[in-house]
């Protein structure tokens, strides 16, 4: 069980905005104290750079970053910390994958499968690689509960494909992607494809395992699992991540430079070229311990009862309208829903005026909502210091809305 | 304050001019493709004065009020006059406070009479 007072007193946004009831996490997550301390921490006492000085401040420095390599490769259960890049985000680990492996891997006749759900950057990278090289790709649809077409994938899987990009939570549904059984599916039927699976919506919110998974690439942003911003994951199999050229050139990814060739360093530092954010991974690590002091399956069981309690309040709302599946055990605390002849915006907007923060438009995912035929919904978006309350003021935020506008 | 006052939801609830003319001097279509809103524009003019105007609109409330609003104030004027009005005018018109995403909401309808005018 989740003591929300109890971990409401960690986030010092609480205390400045006593009114707030925040429900746009799957965009960005709050951050408690320890993280920012943490941060703090590195700026006030050692803010030196990594692997650069032989003084003790900068050896304190890169101790530290790289004792938060190991707590990720522990907390995704990667077999080792070199498996572990650090960048900025999400997006920025997809597109290393995009440019790094794919710009090797694909070409004329291969192709690429990903899915209608995909946030856009599980999207234009393979689309706009697939453009340039002459590429497949192929986009796998779901049906009208927002389940992926299983049977679909399996048919279109080719001795061609190469990889399959696949969100493991719909950012904008939030169907939980049975990954496991897919990725043994695909690779049945063609043993080469790689599988890239985007983790934004995952990580901050379910216990994860890379190598139960049996993925490839598995990727995901400290911002959204309470770290400071700009500091993300990208993870490959060491076996893979080997054999891939560098995505950026610069400082700290080399081993010897001469006039006409370089040496390059082994991963994960090859694709670390530059001063990486520090202060960003050193948040991330504290983020880290505080999920893992609060537990990832309470953080699971938490979720699941706000979404079901959500579910059951608003759909006895007349005119609203629900995506998503109403299965909460393949539904992540995504909420997303729109009202009958009312516009998204004014809808967040009003809500915003009771201090009710939530999302509106297409959420990143404009071909899903091309797809739902909806231009724009309202997203709500649960984590683990919200509470029924915070439901409660939402379906009141809702009513308030219908009442002013019917 | 709430930018939904009397003066927005009576124009959103009860919109004036809205409607189809159907054989237009002029028509228009305008819209903002990252929230959806769309606005298709009548107008029928004597010499260089707006004579009849009509609009069928789509999207959220402050577009659809400042379209109504704003069709209100150009029935009867002359393209001279309707050229200078601008962004200020609107926001005085529509008497509200609005964040630089919502700005663009309530601009649509400027920037379908406008268009009307050329």
């Amino acid at each position: 069980m989740i003591s929300i007072i109890q971990i409401k007193k960690d986030f010092p946004i609480f205390s400045t905005h006593p009114e707030l009831v925040y429900l746009d996490s799957a965009a960005m997550s709050l951050k408690p104290k320890q993280v920012i301390d943490a941060v703090n921490g590195y700026y006030s006492e050692y803010s030196a750079n990594v692997f650069r000085g032989i003084y003790a401040l900068s050896e304190k420095a890169t101790a530290e970053y790289e004792k938060v390599r190991n707590k990720v490769a522990i907390f995704i259960n990667a077999h080792s910390q070199k498996e572990i890049i650090f960048v900025r985000n999400t997006t920025e680990a997809i597109n290393l994958v995009a440019y790094s492996w794919g710009e090797k891997n694909i070409g004329k006749q291969t192709e690429i499968i990903t899915t209608i759900m995909e946030h856009h950057s599980n999207f234009i990278p393979w689309q706009q690689l697939c453009l340039k090289k002459g590429g497949i790709l192929k986009v796998i649809s779901i049906d009208e509960t927002g389940v992926l077409d299983e049977g679909q994938l399996e048919r279109v899987v080719t001795k061609d494909t190469r990889l399959l990009a696949i969100t493991y939570v719909s950012n904008a549904l939030g169907t939980i992607n049975p990954l496991k059984k897919i990725i043994r599916g695909v690779k049945r039927k063609n043993p080469h494809i790689l599988v890239l699976v985007d983790a934004a919506q995952a990580v901050p919110h379910l216990p994860v395992d890379v190598q139960d998974l049996g993925c490839d690439f598995f990727t995901f942003s400290g911002q959204k699992m309470l770290g400071p911003t700009g500091a993300g994951i990208l993870w490959g199999k060491y076996e893979i991540l080997k054999n891939m050229p560098p995505f950026l050139y610069g400082g700290e990814m080399m081993k010897e430079v001469y006039l006409d060739k370089t040496v390059f360093s082994d991963p994960p530092h090859r694709f670390e070229a530059g001063t990486p954010h520090i202060a960003g991974v050193i948040g991330l690590g504290a983020a880290i311990d505080y999920l893992n002091n609060v537990g990832m399956d309470n953080i699971r069981s938490h979720e699941q009862d706000l979404i079901s309690y959500a579910i059951g309040k608003l759909e006895k709302i007349k005119g609203l309208t629900l995506y998503g599946s109403k299965n909460i055990k393949i539904r992540s605390g995504v909420l997303t829903f729109s009202i009958k002849g009312i516009h998204p915006h004014d809808i967040a907007q009003i809500l915003d005026e009771g201090h009710i923060c939530v999302r509106s438009g297409h959420h990143c995912a404009m071909p899903l909502h091309i797809y739902l035929k909806q231009q724009a919904t309202v997203r709500a978006t649960f984590y683990l210091y919200n509470s029924k309350q915070d439901v409660d003021r939402l379906v009141a935020g809702v009513e308030r809305v219908i009442k002013l506008f019917s | 304050m709430s930018i939904y006052k009397e003066l927005i939801l009576d124009h959103y609830k009860n919109p004036r001019n809205q409607g189809t003319i159907v054989k237009p001097d002029k028509k228009i279509i305008v819209h903002n493709p990252l929230c959806g809103d769309r606005i298709e524009m009548y107008a029928v003019f004597d010499n260089d004065t707006i004579k009849k105007i009509s609009y069928n609109a789509s999207g959220c409330v402050i577009s659809k009020a400042s379209a109504s609003l704003l069709s209100e104030y150009a029935l009867k004027k002359s393209k001279e006059q309707l050229r200078k009005l601008d962004k200020a005018f609107i926001i005085n018109m529509l008497g509200i406070q609005l964040g630089p995403n919502r700005v663009k909401c309530a601009l649509l309808a400027l920037e379908a009479l406008q268009k009307l005018l050329i």
